[in-house]
């Protein structure tokens, strides 16, 4: 196993996974929080790669992390403000932020549909600096840094005031309505909160693969809730930090598929799919088993009946 | 108090639908009024509490409480000082959040805390003890989601919730109808007792007869988007439920048509 497994392979695996976990964070707060399918995940992811690769390039790394962050969030608060304000259906309010993203992050490229940051500090260079140690495994420290603070960020605010509220407003719309939460201000924090998530990962990976490009994030949104129902159905939906940590831990888990794929030399070019089935299998899963119960039961109950229909003839 | 002039509100107006709900309606309750509310089906009772709690805006007339006027304030704003319970149980909690986590929502936004403040020991002690009135032994549960809780349980602890901090005003929409008859004595016998102790202000739509005469000191009673009816003092003590028929009989020109009181 070792052999076919590389350490190499699995560390590559575990960076992906953890910079990939921020987005199925964010993911968390609006599919499994807010109980918002937020489709302009793959646009904010993206515009969190171009404000980083802009930034990079011009010799501020960690600026370029925050304004990535800040970028995020701006997106999601457009989003938010779709279909609270304005009244659109969220899962359309997405879609309309997504398109409009596109041609927002070919304007942060300067309107080339990539851009290559060699030769420039990333944050990962500058924490590893000379040390060698740092050099070979100073990617894995650093993000697993991150991602453990934001764990615990997030456990932390989603037990204040605020938190509890934006709970609320996704778990019972009408309780909200009849207590004093104002879900116009609990979607929008938790939308602008979900994609700087978003956007902190697009920035890491863009730093992290020297390169930004416009269709880095198709498909992202379907990705991350792979991990993120992997991690759910794994750790279960009991305490919030556990949660938190299976959502980590099922984006990593997804990128181990993935490494297993490749050197099974499964085409790149099936992943999206595989993703797209993995989804699919994994949400529907409670209500397939449902129906294999069903039909175990009406089979079970036929039989006996035609046995008594023997005993009686 | 709470003071209600001129109301108007038309559903629908100008369509083949088009409901006058509440038309010129009237009403003025003192400080520590405990009023209940009967009323034959679609006479606006509901409607009514929309209107005050901010549903909607108001065609016309004005909603003044303790002085302010409410009538353009945002539903959530004034939330924060009216109560309100549906007849849904299931409405009034978050099912997947425990009752701890439920309580201290309502608890952490009445209580004008900063939107970062989190619930400490001393507030897990006093929901343990608000919990423990209630006798339903959910003070052990406080874990617990309250999805797991049976209808009256969650009716219970949303009453606990809307008066957590004493509400300026507390609407009962029917919120004991949907509960069996043991436990809808319970959550009631709990009401009264909340409401008696702290003298809230209260309106309380009901289709038990008998409830609307025994709770509280006020009878409403409601007729097509009006109250036709307003007994109180005097009048109301020793009224039996006949009585009060007949005189809705003759306030409003018919007999009270509501399925659901003929049934109970």
């Amino acid at each position: 196993m070792s052999g076919f497994l590389t350490v190499g392979i699995m560390k590559t695996a575990v960076e992906l996974g953890l910079i990939y976990a921020l987005v199925a964070m964010a993911l968390f707060i609006s599919y499994s929080i807010l109980n918002i399918a937020d489709l302009s995940t793959d646009g904010s992811y993206t515009l969190g790669t171009a404000v980083s690769a802009v930034f990079t390039i011009s010799g501020h790394p960690i600026l370029g992390i925050f304004m990535a962050m800040l970028s995020g969030s701006l997106s999601g608060f457009v989003t938010a403000f779709l279909q609270t304000t304005l009244g659109i259906e969220s899962i359309l309010a997405g879609i309309i932020v997504n398109t409009g993203l596109y041609t927002v992050n070919l304007a942060v490229m300067g309107f080339s549909s990539n851009l290559s940051i060699f030769g420039t500090d990333t944050i990962f260079t500058l924490f590893a600096g000379d040390n060698a140690f740092l050099n070979e495994w100073g990617v894995v420290i650093l993000l697993s840094i991150i991602v453990l603070l934001l764990c615990f960020f997030l456990k932390w605010f989603f037990k204040t005031g605020l938190g509890l509220s934006i709970r609320a407003t996704g778990d019972s719309p009408a309780m909200v309505r009849a207590s004093s939460i104002n879900p116009t201000f609990t979607i929008t924090v938790g939308l602008c909160l979900s994609n700087a998530l978003t956007g902190l990962s697009g920035s890491l990976i863009a730093q992290y693969n020297k390169t930004a490009d416009i269709n880095l994030g198709t498909g992202m949104v379907t990705v991350a809730l792979a991990s993120l129902v992997i991690g759910e159905s794994i750790f279960g939906k009991k305490k919030l930090i556990l949660r938190l940590l299976g959502v980590v831990f099922g984006s990593l888990l997804y990128r181990s598929i993935i490494a297993l794929a490749l050197r099974l030399k499964v085409p790149t070019e099936a992943f999206k799919l595989v993703s797209a089935c993995i989804v699919a299998l994994a949400i529907s899963s409670t209500k397939v088993k449902e129906l294999l119960q069903y039909s175990r039961l009406r089979r079970n109950a036929m039989e006996r009946q035609k046995k008594e229909g023997e005993k009686h003839a | 108090m709470l003071s209600l002039s001129h109301i108007y509100k038309t559903f629908n107006a100008g369509t083949i639908h088009e409901k006058k709900a509440l038309q010129d309606l009237n009403l003025h309750l003192s400080s520590g009024d405990f009023a209940t509310i009967v009323g034959s089906n679609g006479a606006g009772k509901s409607t009514l509490f929309n209107a005050i709690s901010g549903s909607f805006l108001l065609d016309s007339g004005s909603v003044v409480l303790e002085g302010e006027d409410i009538t353009f304030l945002q539903e959530h704003k004034r939330s924060k000082f009216i109560g309100r319970l549906f007849q849904d149980p299931l409405m009034g909690t978050a099912p997947h959040m425990s009752i701890e986590e439920n309580l201290s929502v309502s608890y952490l936004r009445a209580s004008h805390s900063s939107l970062f403040s989190r619930v400490k020991k001393k507030d897990r002690e006093f929901f343990r003890e608000q919990l423990s009135l209630l006798e339903m032994g959910l003070e052990d549960r406080m874990n617990h989601p309250v999805g797991l809780l049976s209808g009256g349980q969650r009716q219970a602890l949303t009453l606990l919730m809307a008066t957590m901090v004493t509400p300026k005003l507390l609407l009962l929409d029917e919120h004991t109808a949907a509960l069996d008859p043991k436990t809808a004595d319970k959550v009631l016998e709990l009401t009264r007792n909340i409401v008696e102790e702290r003298k809230i202000t209260c309106l309380m739509i009901t289709h038990n007869m008998h409830q609307a005469l025994e709770l509280g000191n006020r009878t409403l009673m409601m007729d097509q988007g009006n109250i036709v009816l307003d007994l109180f003092g005097q009048e109301r003590e020793g009224l039996s439920v006949d009585k009060l028929l007949e005189l809705f009989m003759a306030k409003a020109g018919k007999a009270l048509d509501n399925d659901r009181i003929l049934l109970s």
